[in-house]
């Protein structure tokens, strides 16, 4: 007499891994081999017409080490990453705040704060160049109004990644604040009400009740906009392609020159490898200490 | 703070004019000469003569529909693949189950975008350089479409599928006609952000495509705005509101929908 329980199970075991088998085939093909092929790229010398490929150990990484343009664009993305995420951060709560409250045209607001999200970062690059040449672009005119000099704001070291770094938080901020009003709408409202009878102000009620009740919100946001924070680099390919002399290149941007510009695969696989360690710790971090803490099952 | 609180709202509002004002300023600079433009010359009449320039100058059409037809094809692809597995993960218990899924979920950080060098060699060898399945095809097992299924699935009431069971419906028959409909709202939000995304996406199809038959509309306007080719700003503008105004349109007709879209894909 066959055990039923044991029949059932096992089919449902086959009718799980096929349900799942086209994922996986997918997922292995696009994520998981390229992934391994990465490292493995990664240990082996550019191959050129006369030298085959060869074993190298860890040489490309030695190289990168030893390349200064590989410092200078790891700085500038911590810097991008800095920058752009406390501020779109900090400009998301705010929008979420006042989208959220008793204001005039409030529709409005939100439609143009959300707006950027919708628009490739190709366009975006395009409408912000308007803003940003030097002479008879709206930023210039602007400060020539207040007898300001013309400044090349994309053309010059110190400014470019700065620019960068605006159109960024221009696009974030919009779509981060969608998730703060998701999170504002579920705070029930007689804790306001209960705030208001202790006499609590306004802000001691925003600061001591809505901010921490937020906090988990603040951690998913966060985790995306550090992805971000590598893979938004689109505008650059308008903007600023990198320079002047580098100045506002980022990791990705330089991985994809070494690989599709310089055809020095070996090198863009070696930086992609060091992009994947830090993803991966990130993805640790969301897993092990944010997900024990906000349980979602 | 009473201070602070009378001009919140025109930091509000003066906040949203800023936001909006690239996109003002390109439809104003799109609908008038480049010296008009320049000059915020208000008096300056209107003119149309910017797209006509813009769309003599690149196979607009081709990219249009290239464009469409990625962002269907990818779609296409999400729901097929993101259903089965999210429905597996849901509703299936199995051995090794938590396993895949932490695997699947890995894939929130392993971004297509970074491995660009290898999967440009996956795309050569599978014969899929320069076509819209090669742009797609690494999107289509989504990670985050197969976590917004089993969530939505997960909250489907297991007396539906009893139900639908006992009737003699088999399993794929009980997805389809029990747990898809049930889930719709969670395919019309998918779909919003899916196609959003791919609308937009840049930088593989760059990597992917190599001449205009398969080019998606982004890396057409980049290669069409790039300084060499000498277009005025009134000429990019004119390309660029072109480019955005479907995905702009859509989404301020079905405001509501895309941003309860947005949410929804948000909040696990």
């Amino acid at each position: 007499m066959p055990d039923l329980a044991a029949l059932r199970r096992r089919r449902q075991a086959i009718h799980g891994w096929l349900l799942l088998t086209p994922t996986l085939v997918m997922l292995t093909t696009f994520a998981f081999y390229p992934t391994v092929a990465t490292v493995w790229t990664s240990l082996f010398s550019r191959g050129t017409r006369r030298r085959p490929t060869e074993f190298v150990g860890l040489e490309n990484y030695q190289r990168l080490i030893d390349d200064p343009t590989f410092w200078l664009v790891a700085k500038n993305n911590l810097i991008y990453a800095g920058v752009t995420i406390p501020i779109s951060i900090v400009l998301a709560l705010a929008m979420a705040l006042w989208a959220n409250s008793k204001i005039p045209a409030r529709s409005f607001v939100r439609t143009a704060y959300f707006t950027p999200t919708v628009l490739p970062m190709i366009a975006a690059g395009n409408l912000w160049l308007f803003f940003y040449t030097p002479g008879f672009g709206v930023l210039d005119q602007i400060g020539a109004l207040f007898g300001a000099p013309s400044v090349n704001w994309l053309g010059q070291p110190e400014t470019a990644l700065w620019a960068v770094c605006a159109v960024t938080i221009w696009k974030e901020a919009g779509f981060f604040m969608i998730f703060y009003l998701a999170a504002l709408q579920t705070i029930p409202p007689d804790l306001k009400e209960a705030a208001q009878i202790e006499g609590a102000s306004r802000w001691a009620y925003t600061r001591r009740i809505v901010l921490p009740l937020l906090m988990p919100t603040t951690l998913f946001i966060l985790v995306n906009a550090m992805i971000n924070s590598v893979k938004l680099i689109d505008h650059l390919f308008i903007l600023t392609k990198g320079g002047p002399s580098d100045a506002s290149k980022l990791i990705l941007y330089y991985i994809w020159e070494n690989a599709f510009a310089f055809f020095d695969a070996p090198a863009a696989a070696a930086m992609t490898v060091l992009v994947l360690g830090v993803l991966g710790a990130l993805a640790a971090f969301q897993f092990f200490v944010i997900d024990r803490r906000t349980h979602y099952r | 703070m009473n201070v602070l609180h009378r001009i919140e709202p025109f930091l509000a509002l003066l906040l949203a004019v800023i936001w909006i004002s690239p996109l003002l300023f390109a439809f104003w600079a799109a609908f008038h000469a480049s010296t008009d433009a320049v000059n915020f010359n208000l008096a300056a009449p209107w003119t149309l003569e910017n797209f006509r320039t813009a769309w003599d100058g690149a196979p607009w059409l081709r990219y249009f529909l290239n464009s469409f037809l990625l962002v269907t094809s990818v779609l296409i692809g999400q729901f097929l693949l993101t259903t089965l597995a999210g429905f597996g993960f849901a509703q299936v218990d199995f051995r090794g189950k938590d396993v895949l899924f932490v695997l699947v979920l890995l894939q929130l950080f392993i971004l297509p975008e970074v491995l660009i060098v290898e999967n440009y060699k996956v795309a050569t060898r599978l014969g899929l350089l320069d076509t819209i399945l090669g742009i797609g095809a690494p999107y289509m097992a989504s990670a985050f479409g197969i976590f917004l299924m089993r969530q939505a699935f997960k909250s489907v009431p297991k007396e539906l599928d009893e139900a639908a069971r006992i009737e003699g419906c088999s399993l794929l028959g009980v997805l389809w006609r029990v747990y898809v409909p049930a889930a719709r709202p969670t395919y019309l939000a998918y779909a919003l952000v899916s196609i959003s995304t791919h609308w937009n996406n840049f930088l593989w199809p760059l990597v992917v495509t190599n001449n205009e038959s398969s080019r998606p509309l982004t890396v057409g306007l980049s290669i069409f705005g790039a300084p060499e080719n000498g277009v005025d700003i009134s000429v990019i503008s004119a390309a660029t509101v072109m480019v955005i105004a479907p995905l702009l349109v859509l989404f301020l007709v079905f405001q509501r929908q895309f941003v309860q879209a947005f949410l929804r894909a948000g909040i696990k």
